[in-house]
């Protein structure tokens, strides 16, 4: 369980001592700064390259920054025309607009002075460019393709999943860690059974279950086969067996009734461990893959996941527009790696997680 | 009631915190329909009694359990030991071990292309194969980080965050960031034509395929593992080192005689736990290169998928058949995890 071990590391202290270096120290940090490189910068390449233009993306070697050739507006002509530094026959080098490309042979004017007209080998001009955000690969696919509604998919499944499990859980773990009844240790060991139990082998009959009860080709075929995790049960039901019992006595005299006691009294106390829980939901929700691509076979119901997977088969030449898409789909992940980072700061562990 | 929960706050942390408000707020529908439900929970409670509400708190999540779970655990059984095309298991003749039989039916079991379900086998092949590579890179590389990461250094919270990073991706975004550094023209391979080396296909080599997958996956879990190791790092008492250091142990000596042993359990479960999941590897594999070039990184639970829902005929039995056989392996290696943990608490 990732979280268990997440917060167990919380509570070390953070030291830089004055020691003099040893040979290791030096080592670790060039360790680490390879591990920078090595786990940010493809992330960042793939950012960077999201902002290209699609003719920048076949570029070879690939430039480091977004870059667009610069287009002027040159009287006399219809269109903006691309700007080249081109070289001349007598050695002159000057800035001027494509009028038009012949063959080899390339038609040029000056922007300024558009009488002047060159003829120059395309060999001999090249195009001057300035950074540039290809915005146009985040816009055009939303409405090119059903981008917004797949966006919408993943955004619907992951917060009414994690609704759903954060509720069912909170449940079964205050059922478990509450009251004395018989089959509770049947039933505790129910939960650690499913915990070895993963979709991949059984993903056949689950088909099968979902399309009887009616659910393929809609979300909720991906929503409620996992709402269900033994992990939060397991999670929750640790967190609830620290609060003190007297606080569910003194509520019981005086006449709560145990669903009130759950959700008044319980739930609230529990709130760091549905934090942890709703954050892995969260995680495990937007990122799922195998299954919704199992169940899901109409794009209308495609999830991000699935879309790009479907788009890098089909898109093969349109990286641009995939490369806009995936760094959308990485966006929320972003947000909630900020959240963990803090979260990680406040020691949030200390509460019980260990 | 109110008086009682609104006396005793959670400790200060998370739930005071933004990710709380958010949450909240997003919790306010659940909210009110938890006070909608009330009435009929009470009238519940007055029918059977407060000690049996347990029951109705288990329900909902045991009928999930039950219809997702242990229904289908019951449905594969079923599946793989009859035949033909239909979904619904009472219209599905039963061929006993056939299925069975029809996926272990090999020349040799050496050699994949004697099977005669050769793409089953050639998975096996495959994922023993990325398994083994992986799992030793696994180790090698988070126990590593986690030694580094437990050294007395500047910013070591960074760099935790750093290495944990890539966990958080989806598989198919990782997929698709490392296919576009690795494709023909891509980063990689400018910078290889930049050395002067030649470009190289890593997508039809099925060598380099192979060793991308590898890499690619552990880059994506190494963060998890390395926590995994860290923590144990950590629960190794300090007065050990310190009293190493007065005796001016060189520092390999130490690594050597105390870290190394003493970490030795949580070496254990990471090892475990990166076969269990190694064995299930398909999202990340599948993106990046398909299964291909033919059948070179074609895994397991790519075969189970492709063979119950996107081959001309969908064959559930067989699927069913190579899914049973896959979860024994992993019942198998999950006892193996639990035998780990009980060494590590004795």
């Amino acid at each position: 369980m990732p979280t268990m071990r997440l917060s167990s590391m919380l509570g070390q202290r953070r030291n830089g001592t004055g020691r003099p270096l040893h040979w290791t120290d030096m080592a670790a940090y060039v360790y680490l700064a390879l591990g920078v490189v090595l786990m940010f910068g493809p992330v960042l390449w793939l950012v960077l390259s999201s902002f290209k233009t699609q003719s920048a993306l076949l570029e070879f070697p690939p430039s480091l920054l977004p870059f667009a050739q610069i287009e002027v507006t040159v009287s006399g002509q219809p269109q903006k025309l691309p700007l080249f530094r081109a070289k001349l026959p007598d050695g002159t080098v000057r800035e001027l607009a494509q009028v038009r490309r012949i063959g080899l042979i390339a038609q040029m004017v000056d922007p300024a002075d558009p009488s002047q007209q060159f003829r120059v080998a395309i060999d001999k001009r090249e195009p001057v460019r300035r950074v540039a955000l290809a915005t146009e690969n985040y816009s055009e696919p939303l409405q090119r393709f059903a981008f917004l509604r797949f966006l919408y998919n993943s955004v619907f499944v992951t917060v009414i999943a994690t609704l759903i499990t954060l509720l069912i859980n909170s449940m079964a773990a205050y059922g478990l860690a509450v009251y004395q009844f018989p089959g509770k240790q049947a039933a505790t060991l129910a939960v650690i059974g499913t915990l070895m139990i993963p979709v991949t082998i059984i993903l056949v009959p689950v088909y099968l279950v979902v399309t009887e009860l009616g659910l393929t080709n809609s979300l909720w075929a991906v929503i409620l086969p996992g709402a269900a995790t033994p992990t939060g049960v397991f999670l929750l039901r640790q967190y609830m067996l620290t609060l003190p019992k007297d606080l569910i006595e003194a509520a019981r005299m005086d006449k709560a009734s145990e669903w009130q006691i759950y959700w008044r009294i319980v739930m609230p106390l529990t709130l760091p461990a549905l934090a942890v829980l709703a954050i892995f939901s969260i995680m495990w929700r937007w990122n799922e893959f195998l299954w919704p691509l199992a169940v899901l076979t109409k794009t209308e119901v495609y999830t991000l996941q699935i879309a790009l997977n479907a788009f890098q088969g089909e898109l093969q030449t349109q990286w641009h527009y995939l490369l806009a898409m995936t760094v959308v789909t990485l966006i929320p992940v972003a947000l909630v790696f900020v959240f963990l980072q803090r979260f990680i700061t406040t020691g949030i562990g200390s509460t019980g997680m260990k | 009631m109110s008086g009682i929960s609104s006396s005793i706050r959670p400790e200060r942390g998370i739930a005071t915190g933004a990710l709380a408000r958010l949450g909240q707020v997003a919790v306010l529908p659940v909210g009110v329909a938890l006070r909608l439900l009330d009435p009929p929970m009470r009238w519940m409670q007055r029918i059977i009694g407060a000690r049996r509400m347990a029951y109705v708190f288990l329900f909902p999540n045991f009928v999930f359990f039950g219809l997702f779970v242990f229904l289908p655990i019951g449905i594969n059984v079923v599946f793989s030991v009859t035949g033909g095309t239909a979904l619904f298991p009472s219209q599905r003749p039963y061929v006993g071990g056939d299925q069975f039989a029809y996926l272990f039916d090999c020349g040799s079991y050496l050699d994949p292309s004697s099977c005669r379900e050769d793409h089953f086998w050639r998975g096996v092949a495959n994922t023993a194969k990325f398994v083994v590579f992986q799992v030793m890179a696994m180790v090698l590389f988070s126990l590593i980080t986690a030694l580094v990461l437990n050294m007395k250094i500047r910013g070591r919270g960074f760099f935790r965050a750093v290495y944990f990073f890539p966990v958080l991706l989806s598989p198919v975004v990782v997929a698709l960031i490392w296919k576009w550094i690795l494709q023909r023209d891509g980063l990689l391979n400018a910078a290889i034509t930049t050395l002067g080396g030649q470009k190289i296909l890593f997508f039809v080599d099925p060598g380099w395929a192979m060793f991308w997958a590898v890499f690619v996956s552990v880059w994506a879990h190494m963060g998890f593992y390395t926590l995994i190791l860290l923590a144990g790092l950590q629960a190794i008492p300090a007065d050990l080192y310190e009293a190493a250091e007065m005796d001016a142990t060189p520092r390999w000596r130490i690594l050597l005689r105390i870290t190394l042993p003493l970490l030795w359990p949580n070496m254990i479960v990471v090892i475990v736990l990166a076969l269990i999941k190694g064995a299930q590897t398909f999202d990340e594999v599948f993106v990046l290169t398909g299964g291909g070039p033919g059948t070179a990184t074609l895994m397991v639970v790519q075969y189970i998928y492709e063979t119950a829902f996107s081959s001309q005929v969908q064959n559930f039995g067989l699927a069913a058949a190579a899914s049973v056989v896959l979860g024994v392996v992993l019942f198998a290696l999950t006892l193996l995890q639990f035998a780990a943990a009980r060494r590590k608490e004795v």
